[in-house]
Formats: structure tokens, sequence, C-alpha cells
């Protein structure tokens, strides 16, 4: 089946992308030219700057943030209760149709 | 001021690729100091992912960064390298000609070095401060707004707001706690990754009504000509609330940056450096550029690839080194003389 995510930009431009099984969210945004994720450390939780808002009907799916993340999140400007690294969700079919918001800025 | 360090080979950058190299440098009787902003060997591996496994080392099917950092140091302890850490390089001037090159290479600490040859191993950059994203903070910078702790005079007396939750962001708390005239500690949740026991220490600080602990995130500055009046702190219900604040110090981690590298009259592509593959030479004699920062046809940015630049590199640099010598090519295996080099002969 095919899995798909929608970006929403913080002009509020949508875009939606197919995403691999086993890949992450973050790979996802990269592999589609999706703005506004830097991805600065590739992948490794190291830094924030793929931070996204998770639309709150998908968060139950999501989960919350490691403890690890949670840390890296203290560098991410803006967080919210909803805010996640997107390298560390794991695209599932569960997470088809996922919603994910970017901030204006990555730390 | 200390005299000039005189050595074959001064290495910008002190991560794997940089320690791996040391090794091949040794092995051809060279000479080499390491100059790194952080305040230890490692690079990348040290400060982004030192506990985290890595998968692609040759001979490793799993190895830390911490782990490969504490193999590769004990791998050139033969050879005695120098490290003059906590300074980035600065200034890159040449001295020599193309056909007998020579560098003094300035940090920002004062240090000088004079040397054969320079390898930049400097990876994304050098680490610095990460500054949080605070319309109008530049404003502020070097004024009222510090991302590290230089001199604590500055502090002394006034009302110093210090943001983040890490070791570096508690251990300034206690540290400056008792000369500011009030301290608040800003961080986004009521839980901290520093160590335990400043936690433990600043949470007392706080019960004893010495200082504050607001839990919040900065969205906004206020004060004149570079002189901070007021931060705006959001609390994680949306309340906004000012804060009275003289000195602002945040914590946000650190981000690679190119810095002075861009000056020092090397070809650069995308912040890169281009460099032949035979060699790992920059367009200037001399400047040798590997690991992450370099690139050329096919580059991929892996720690193996940045081992073999390096090996290239010491070959061609062995020739500005003794350009009177006659390079023979030798296996650690079956050459005494390299084992004796290495102790084990």
């Amino acid at each position: 089946m095919t899995i798909k995510i929608t970006f929403i930009d913080s002009s509020g431009e949508k875009r939606t992308v197919e995403a691999e099984e086993g890949s992450t969210v973050m790979e996802t945004a990269i592999r589609n030219s999706v703005p506004e994720i830097t991805a600065e450390c590739g992948g490794a939780c190291a830094c924030a700057t793929c931070h996204v808002y998770v639309d709150k009907a998908f968060l139950s799916l999501t989960g919350g943030p490691s403890p690890q993340e949670e840390d890296m999140l203290d560098f991410a400007y803006a967080t919210q209760p909803n805010s996640r690294l997107s390298c560390q969700i794991k695209v599932t079919p569960e997470l088809d149709g996922l919603i994910v918001t970017t901030p204006p800025r990555q730390g | 001021m200390e005299e000039s360090i005189k050595t074959d080979v001064v290495i910008v950058g002190a991560g794997p690729t940089a320690l791996f190299t040391v090794f091949e440098l040794g092995l051809l009787d060279i000479k080499s100091h390491l100059i790194d902003v952080l305040p230890r060997a490692g690079g990348q591996c040290a400060e982004l992912y030192p506990e985290k496994p890595i998968y692609d080392i040759p001979g490793h099917p799993m190895i830390t960064g911490d782990g490969l950092v504490e193999k590769l140091l004990a791998q050139i302890e033969p050879f005695h390298p120098t490290f003059h850490f906590e300074q980035m390089v600065t200034e890159l001037e040449v001295l020599g000609s193309a056909q007998t090159p020579a560098f003094r290479v300035k940090t920002e600490t004062g240090r000088t070095f004079e040397c054969k040859a320079v390898i930049v191993a400097a990876g994304g950059g050098s680490f610095q401060p990460k500054k949080p994203p605070i319309d109008g903070i530049e404003a502020y910078e070097q004024k009222s707004v510090f991302y590290a702790v230089r001199k604590m005079e500055e502090f002394r007396d006034r009302n110093v707001v210090i943001v983040g939750g890490g070791d570096s962001a508690l251990d300034w708390t206690l540290n400056l706690q008792p000369i500011a005239k009030r301290l608040t500690l800003v961080h986004r949740r009521d839980e901290f990754r520093a160590a335990p026991h400043s936690v433990n220490a600043m949470r007392e600080l706080v019960s004893a009504g010495k200082m504050d602990l607001r839990i919040g995130q900065i969205i906004g500055l206020s004060g004149d000509n570079g002189e901070l009046a007021s931060a705006q702190v959001k609390s994680a219900k949306g309340e906004v609330s000012e804060l009275a604040v003289e000195r602002l110090i945040p914590f946000f981690g650190l981000t690679m940056k190119l810095g002075p590298i861009a000056q020092w009259g090397l070809n650069l592509n995308e912040n890169l450096i281009p460099v032949d593959t035979a060699q790992f030479e920059t367009n200037v004699p001399g400047i040798f550029a590997i690991g992450d920062i370099n690139h050329y046809p096919g580059k991929l940015k892996l720690i193996l690839c940045g081992f073999h630049e390096g090996s290239l590199a010491a070959q061609k640099i062995y020739h500005y080194v003794y350009p009177e010598k006659k390079l023979v090519f030798q296996y650690t295996t079956s050459s005494t003389n390299l084992q004796k080099k290495l102790g084990v002969a």
C-alpha cells in the first residue's frame, strides 16, 4: 500500500508526498525536497533541525518523544506539546494520511 | 608573547579523519599538531553522537562514536601528537612557494605555528554556539546577550537570565547565582538533562528563594542601544509574561559553521573545499582538505573515506617535508622500520 504524508509549511502551503514504510518522516521530507526541514545531523537525533508539529489526530499513533528526543527538543524553537523531531518518527502503514506542520525556523 | 611552534604539519580539526591521518603521517616520520575548537578529540563523533553505534567502520561490526575515538587515540599514541583544544584557527598565511610550501597558522588565542603543510580536516566547520531564533537578538549580542561566559564580572549585580536545561546552563546558574543581583533560569520543561546533583542544587536555591526558575520559552526581547531591559516569556499554557533582564545567556547547543576557513584563499564550492583525488590537495599547494569538508566527484561523507583521503595526502606531504628523500612504500605487517616506529619491533 502507499503511505501518504502531508507537510504543511509555516505559510500554510500543503505538500502531500508518498512515504516508504520503514523510513522516517524526516527522510521522506528530504527525499521530496520539502522545505523547512534542515536535518543537520542526518537523523542521529543529535540536533533539533527537523522539528515538526504532529497533527493532533495522529498524536496517539506517533506517540510522544523519547527522553533523548525531549533533550534535543530543548534546542528547538517554539516547541509545543505536539512537537516531535521528524527523524524519530518511523513511517508505518497506520500513519497513512499523517499531517505534520513545520515551524517557521529550525533552531 | 609565546614563541611560534615549529612543526611539519598543522591539522585543523581533531575528528576521526584527522586522528587517523596522524598515524599515516607518523609512519612517514612527519610530526603534526592538531587544533580543535572543542575541548577534546573526536569532532562530531564526540560532540554529536558519542553513544550512537556506527556500523560502517571496516573491521568493527559496531562501535560507538566515543569507542572509535578512544581506539584511534590509542592507535596514534606512538606518534605523540600534540593537541591544542578550545581554540579556532583564525589565520592561515602562505609563507613559502608552490615548490617548497610553508605556512603560518594562528589561533584565536594567539598561538602561532610554522609548518610545511596544512591539513584542513574541519568536518562541517567549527562548532559554535547555536543562537536561539529570537527576533532582534543580534542587536544585544556582546553587550547584553552572551553565548559563553568569559568574564564573570560582567554578570555581577545584574539581573541575569540563563536559558537551557543542560550542563552548561545548570553549571553557570550555580556559578553566577552568588554574584548576580537576581538569577532566573528559563527552561521549556520542568525536566533537566543536566547532571542530577546540579539540578538538585538549583532546586534547593529556588526553594530557599535565592533564585527563580521559570518554565517557558523566551519569545521576544526589549531594550535600548543593545542594553536589554526585559524578555517576554511564554509559558506552556501560552501565557506571556515579562521578565526583567540585563544579561541573557542562552545555551542552545552547538552548530557547525565554516568560519574563518572561508578567508584563507581556498576555492570553495558551497562551503566545501574542492580537492584532487590523487593527493587531496586544494588549489593552494601544501594545503590539503580531507574528510567531510572536502569535495570531489563521487565524494561520500563517510569516516572510512576520510581515512583513505588522509593516507594519500600524507604521501604527498612527505615530499614537502623531505624534498631530498625518495619515499619507499612499506607495509606495517612486514616492515621492521615501521614496526619500530610503532614500538612493536
